[in-house]
């Protein structure tokens, strides 16, 4: 019995050590992104196998990650040594102050010819850079083939405008008698993310500021005519990839993974490329993952050799491959990458390099009342464009429905609105 | 006589219990959470209610329903009830078929229903051969209402009138077959004894058939969804879509206790419409 005790105590012990061992040795890399388990494998197995310092791959749902961060800092016991997150989820870290700023680090890694303005939404406006980018994810357009000879003459589908994708679609229309722009604008759609961060940007140049401006008033005004010559399934569409199989749309909007199965299916029968561009630019939403160093990480070294390794563009070749999530510098793609990869990949990277492009983030600081956030604009869409209403007075009214939800969050303004202290002003 | 009655409430115990922890307390806990805006309590939330874009078109479309689908319904199972009494063979066989939606989640039926529907659908396409239409035509969509409405009395029909059906059969069996024959031999005829016998008798079944009819009808969901999106909106959608979406477990509430109060309104006006008086009660 007591030796038994014993043993169990050596044996515990014995463990014990090893563990601190192990931390001692490892960065421990934090992620928010990444999190289903087999991404997370191919992480550990194949993307940090040849990592120059040993890593130690966790992944947390992201409030939990932004709390634990918040939380080691105030404890002034950091044991994290590099964090992987969202632009927006980065935030709080940032206002909290617990990120050691990388200017250093982005010095050095010039050569990367990182895309410029993601380089920028990694200061928030600011001068000091508080994240290396890593990763990203958009929303792009994917067309059937049978659409491109509808084109409207003198159209680049890589510079395409708000103007010429009505055009296309009523070019559709009257040759085949049917309506077949498509948008995921269904309960389980996208819908409010085209809203936030590809019309709104696109032609007022903002998202919260100029909510009701004269040019929102043109915007809607725009797209209340290209609704005319989309298919009115359209309000119950969830994920484009279905009805762009099923023959019922042949141009649409829609997140890359949620277009990805019609790239995959039939490679041959789908292209992909940029979102439409407005007066004000290209405005696009990218979901843009960056990696952060905490102040008092615990080996800042190692941090920087694993951002160092994972922004190499092979590396982040082989991130696409694996977990197709795109790279965020400027890189050749191979040209053995899976198809479906390779078609959203050149759209992707033609959005991201477009001279007019308009980065528009997800929203920021609105925390849990981002979903009342996000009906404004369905509620907006679905008054103007499905019920009819005067544009100038509904978004006089709904203009107060966001005044009091930036006032009660206190939300400060995020890209592509100007940066602001405090809440963000609504005009 | 004191050790009987305890035995009664030992027996009742369990149900209670069961409806105090199921029934009683989510009652509660959706009038406190409806009533409470951020830990105040405030009629905040019926108030972002009744002004949501949405309210007035889910409080309309849901009444509608009601109004379209329940006496469809009670008058289609009444009549399936009747031919029920006549058929002689396989009397069984044809109850089980009838019954057979009753085993299908509303959702499924929602589903079954958009597959026959849709542009690519079973019925376009059928048409479309017997060259009854040009081209698949597109019936679900928010440019026609009448038809997304229509749609959704379909599905119901064809989902929940089996319920109806089974309260009444029961209710039918219940009546003794000697008035009808008393009546035949005055001479009454077929209608007349449906009209002066069965029917009267009927009413206590009729009534529980008509009020679980109309609660159900209240909370009509998954077949509206499956069927329209939220191109049709109704009052139990807005619900899901305020506490699933938008995260607002308070407006969600508010549209809960406004179902509520609807549904006892409801069940009270048909207690009271259809009265059973002591000398029509079968004992």
């Amino acid at each position: 019995m007591r030796s038994a005790r014993g043993l169990v105590g050596v044996l515990l012990l014995a463990g014990l050590t090893v563990a601190t061992a192990a931390t001692g040795a490892e960065t421990v890399f934090l992620s928010s992104q990444l999190r289903p388990i087999e991404e997370a494998e191919k992480v550990r197995q194949v993307l940090l196998r040849d990592a120059p310092v040993e890593a130690n791959f966790i992944t947390d749902e992201p409030p939990m990650v932004v709390n634990r961060m918040l939380a080691e800092a105030r404890a002034g016991d950091v044991s994290v040594g590099l964090i992987g997150a969202l632009h927006g989820e980065l935030q709080p870290l940032v206002e909290a102050d617990v990120l050691q700023p990388v200017d250093d680090l982005m010095a050095r890694l010039q050569d990367r010819d990182f895309v410029e303005s993601f380089v920028e939404l990694a200061k928030y406006g600011g001068d000091t850079q508080y994240f290396i980018p890593w990763m990203q994810a958009t929303y792009i357009m994917a067309a059937h083939r049978q659409a491109l000879e509808y084109l409207p003459e003198g159209a680049d589908l890589n510079a395409l405008t708000y103007d010429q994708l009505r055009q296309w679609g009523a070019n559709i229309q009257q040759a085949t008698g049917d309506r077949r722009l498509g948008f995921p604008a269904g309960p389980q759609g996208l819908m409010h993310r085209f809203f936030q961060g590809y019309l709104y940007p696109s032609f007022t140049g903002g998202v919260v500021t100029r909510f009701r401006s004269d040019d929102a008033v043109a915007m809607w005004e725009a797209f209340a005519d290209i609704w005319e010559v989309t298919n009115p399934r359209s309000t119950s569409y969830a994920f484009m990839q279905e009805p762009l199989l099923a023959g019922e749309v042949w141009v649409a909007f829609d997140h890359t993974a949620r277009l990805m199965d019609a790239f995959r299916q039939r490679p041959d029968d789908f292209v992909a490329f940029p979102a439409p561009a407005g007066p004000q630019g290209r405005g696009f939403m990218p979901v843009l993952a960056g990696l952060a160093i905490p102040a008092g990480s615990p080996d800042p070294d190692a941090a920087a050799q694993l951002i160092d390794y994972l922004t190499r563009p092979e590396v982040q070749v082989n991130l696409l491959r694996e977990v197709a999530f795109y790279p965020v510098v400027d890189t050749e793609l191979p040209t053995d990458l899976p198809q479906g990869i390779q078609i959203a990949g050149e759209a992707i990277a033609a959005q991201t390099a477009a001279p007019d492009a308009l980065p528009s983030l997800l929203p920021v600081g609105l925390g849990e009342r981002e979903g009342e956030f996000s009906k404004l604009f369905t509620d907006t869409f679905q008054l103007i464009v499905l019920r009819g209403a005067d544009v100038r007075e509904t978004l006089d009214r709904q203009v107060e429905v966001l005044r009091r939800l930036i006032e009660e969050t206190g939300a400060p303004c995020w890209p592509p609105d100007q940066p602001s202290d405090g809440a963000c002003p609504v005009d | 006589m004191p050790k009987e009655r305890l035995l009664a409430y030992l027996l009742l115990a369990p149900s209670v219990l069961f409806l105090l922890v199921f029934f009683a307390w989510p009652f509660a806990e959706a009038f406190i959470v409806a009533l409470q805006v951020r830990g105040e309590w405030s009629l905040g939330n019926f108030a972002t209610m009744a002004r949501d874009i949405n309210f007035a078109p889910a409080l309309r479309n849901t009444m509608l329903l009601i109004l379209v689908i329940v006496p469809l319904q009670v008058m289609l199972a009444l009549s399936m009830a009747m031919l029920l009494t006549r058929i002689r063979r396989q009397r069984d066989l044809v109850l089980y078929i009838w019954t057979i939606p009753l085993g299908i989640s509303d959702l499924a039926a929602g589903i079954v229903w958009l597959a026959l529907l849709s542009e690519q659908g079973y019925i376009n396409t059928v048409l479309d051969a017997l060259g009854l239409i040009e081209g698949p035509t597109l019936w679900l969509s928010y440019e026609r209402p009448v038809a997304l409405f229509v749609a959704v009395v379909a599905a119901e029909l064809w989902r929940a009138t089996a319920i109806v059906l089974v309260i009444l059969v029961a209710g039918v069996q219940l009546i003794p077959r000697e008035y009808g024959e008393a009546a035949e031999v005055f001479g009454a005829g077929a209608w007349q004894r449906f009209r002066r016998i069965t029917l009267p008798l009927l009413k206590p079944s009729l009534q529980s058939a008509l009020i679980l009819r109309t609660i159900l009808a209240l909370e009509v969901f998954a077949v509206v969804v499956a069927i329209s999106g939220r191109d049709l909106t109704v009052l139990m959608g807005e619900a899901y879509f305020w506490q699933n979406d938008y995260r607002d477990a308070g407006v969600a509430s508010a549209y809960a206790v406004l179902i509520l109060g609807i549904s006892i309104a409801c069940t009270l006006f048909f207690l009271r419409a259809l009265r059973v008086r002591e000398e029509t009660e079968m004992r």
